[in-house]
């Protein structure tokens, strides 16, 4: 009996991994297929990957998507770092309602996030270009930052710092030599979640950025009403494997934290 | 050994934190070379007083000088004196060497002075060879002693130290006892040192300040305090006593337990309320028919050196302690002699003497 329903539930796991992931195994194959029909497989070949990569658009594309990612993520370590240091200093009420303020962006719908965003900045008058789209990743990303870094300084001795200070260290060099490299750790992490996170936003992206200036998901997203090309499987099915990376190296550090 | 130049002057310093005052008007000078202990119950505003000597705290009111300047606005990081930490607070992604170079780091002292220095502290207590080693692979004995290096590597005027052994078992805190305090006399520095460690105080201190609710209640050498102390409250908390109520019939003469005591105590007035205190280890026991009490022995513990004995007088119970055993439920007689019996004003707050 136990037999049965042992095999029942492994049945039912795998079947919703199977619906799960099917799409993507499809999008990888379909990706080394070397005919354009969708429904005949005409053999293997890279065919797709070497036009992907001598494709002007999409390599502008890439281009912002990394630059951007880089950007925001730097930007959005060093503020996010120095906030949670703020928000550990504070006292318990102050607390608490940052904390909401940071959680609040984490759990809205993206649509929302991108939507105040462009309204923002079309009050504001600024028109939408690449910096816009830039702040928008930044400003996204910084309540991650915050979210990894905390818990490390809530796990150091309370007086660490102050042992800092007492050994004669200026608040601007404990900061730099006591407080960081304590919390190296989730800083790391905090960075890395902010890159993955900016690499694969799509909806705040297509909400803050200005026609001409695309990254891979806004460009995929346009490219569809066209009829797509397999070229996009090509650039899909690569996103697709970093991301994975990405997320992979994010896991293993949290758990190891 | 102790000097008598004041090193640090505590006048008149008030904490309040929000609303709330944790010292009140506290007033206390520390001598160059001493080794001053703050004893109290959690809560009394010992860890607070040091901490404002240390500058993480600022008073509300009051001065703190040293060397006869006030050094309330001045930041802990330009103050002379050095923390050693409950917790120890060592920095985790340093290595041993590194936790005690940070000092001498940020002094900018060149690499060979500040290596020597390092292995002479490391020496010093007993880690020698461990300045690779993590901090967090020391055992809680040896961060303490790693904690006190980086302390003390800066030469500090005075070293602050809060409850340091308080995380430590019984047999390693009375190790580090004898070594703290022969670390200090050697090096001849002044030591602040907290605790609420009643026997920790008497075997290290030259002088001990006992608090209690934010005020001082009294300041002494260990057997001034632990032989006259200053009210019930001292008495009771360093080591054992029985308090009771008196009235001081006159001059060297109280009453208490429903009998008249001759003691070697004057200047109270005459029929005036007092505490009388009277050390366990005091009361001698003796024959039913010589005793000045008498009473039935309630119950005997075994304590190791001495026994326990809770002795029923009627109008009294006495807590004795004793090297001989008298069997549950004899009769007894009690003896105090005069220069024993301690009495005291109920809750006076004297300020300190010589």
């Amino acid at each position: 009996m136990s037999k049965v329903s042992q095999f029942f539930k492994r049945f039912y796991l795998g079947l919703v991994l199977f619906f799960l992931y099917i799409p993507i195994v499809v999008l990888i194959i379909q990706s080394f297929n070397a005919g354009k029909s969708r429904a005949k497989w005409e053999g293997f070949s890279f065919t797709w990957y070497e036009q992907l990569f001598h494709n002007t658009s999409i390599m502008n594309a890439l281009w912002v998507t990394v630059s951007v990612a880089v950007l925001a993520t730097i930007v959005s370590t060093i503020i996010g770092t120095l906030a949670a240091i703020g928000i550990h200093a504070m006292k318990k009420r102050p607390q608490a309602v940052m904390m909401t303020l940071t959680n609040l962006p984490n759990t809205m719908p993206d649509i929302v996030t991108g939507v105040s965003l462009m309204l923002l900045f079309i009050f504001a008058n600024i028109p939408r270009s690449y910096t816009t789209m830039l702040l928008a990743h930044i400003s996204f990303d910084i309540p991650y930052v915050i979210l990894s870094v905390l818990p490390k300084l809530k796990q150091m001795n309370r007086h660490t710092y102050e042992a800092a200070l007492d050994l004669g260290a200026t608040p601007h060099y404990a900061l730099l030599h006591v407080l960081i490299p304590e919390c190296r750790q989730g800083i790391v992490t905090g960075a890395l979640l902010a890159f993955t996170l900016s690499l694969d936003d799509f909806t705040i992206s297509y909400f803050t950025t200005s026609p001409n200036v695309q990254n891979l998901s806004t460009l995929i997203y346009s490219a569809t009403k066209l009829g797509i090309s397999p070229t996009y499987y090509a650039l899909s099915s690569l996103m697709f494997v970093v991301l994975l990376v990405l997320l992979l190296v994010v896991n293993k550090r949290t758990k190891e934290a | 050994m102790v000097e008598n130049e004041h090193l640090i002057d505590l006048n008149h310093i008030t904490k309040e934190y929000d609303g709330v005052t944790v010292l009140d008007d506290i007033s206390l000078y520390i001598r160059r070379k001493e080794f001053v202990t703050l004893l109290g119950p959690s809560g009394c505003g010992k860890t607070t007083t040091l901490r404002i000597i240390a500058g993480f705290e600022t008073p509300t009111s009051g001065e703190v000088l040293f060397e006869g300047r006030d050094i309330v606005s001045l930041p802990p990081y330009k103050r002379r004196v050095n923390t050693v930490f409950q917790k120890y607070a060592l920095f985790p992604h340093l290595n041993v060497h590194d936790n005690i170079a940070f000092g001498l780091k940020l002094k900018k002292l060149p690499r060979a002075e500040i290596d020597r220095r390092v292995d002479a502290m490391l020496d010093l207590v007993n880690l020698s060879g461990y300045g690779k080693r993590r901090v967090d692979a020391l055992s809680g004995g040896q961060q303490q002693r790693v904690a006190i290096a980086r302390s003390l590597v800066n030469e500090p005027e005075v070293l602050l130290l809060d409850e340091p052994l308080g995380a430590l078992d019984l047999k390693l805190r009375k190790g580090m006892q004898l070594e703290l305090k022969s670390m200090q006399q050697r090096l001849g520095i002044t030591f602040l040192y907290v605790t609420h460690d009643q026997e920790e105080a008497l075997t290290m201190s030259d002088t001990i300040v006992v608090m209690r609710d934010g005020h001082i209640l009294q300041i002494g050498d260990p057997k001034h305090i632990y032989d006259e102390p200053a009210n019930a409250f001292v008495a009771d908390f360093i080591g054992e006593s029985n308090i009771l109520r008196g009235t001081m019939v006159r001059d060297e003469l109280v009453h208490f337990a429903g009998q008249d005591f001759p003691c070697v105590d004057f200047g109270f007035g005459e029929d005036a309320p007092v505490d009388v205190v009277i050390r366990p280890e005091d009361i001698m026991l003796v024959g039913e028919d010589v005793g000045q009490l008498t009473g039935t022995i309630r119950s005997v513990l075994f304590k190791g050196v001495h026994y326990e004995m809770i002795i029923d007088c009627g109008a009294a119970t006495f807590k004795v302690h004793s090297t001989t055993m008298q069997p549950q439920g004899s009769r007894v007689g009690l003896s105090i002699v005069p220069f024993n019996i301690h009495i005291m004003r109920p809750m006076e707050r004297p300020g300190r003497e010589g």
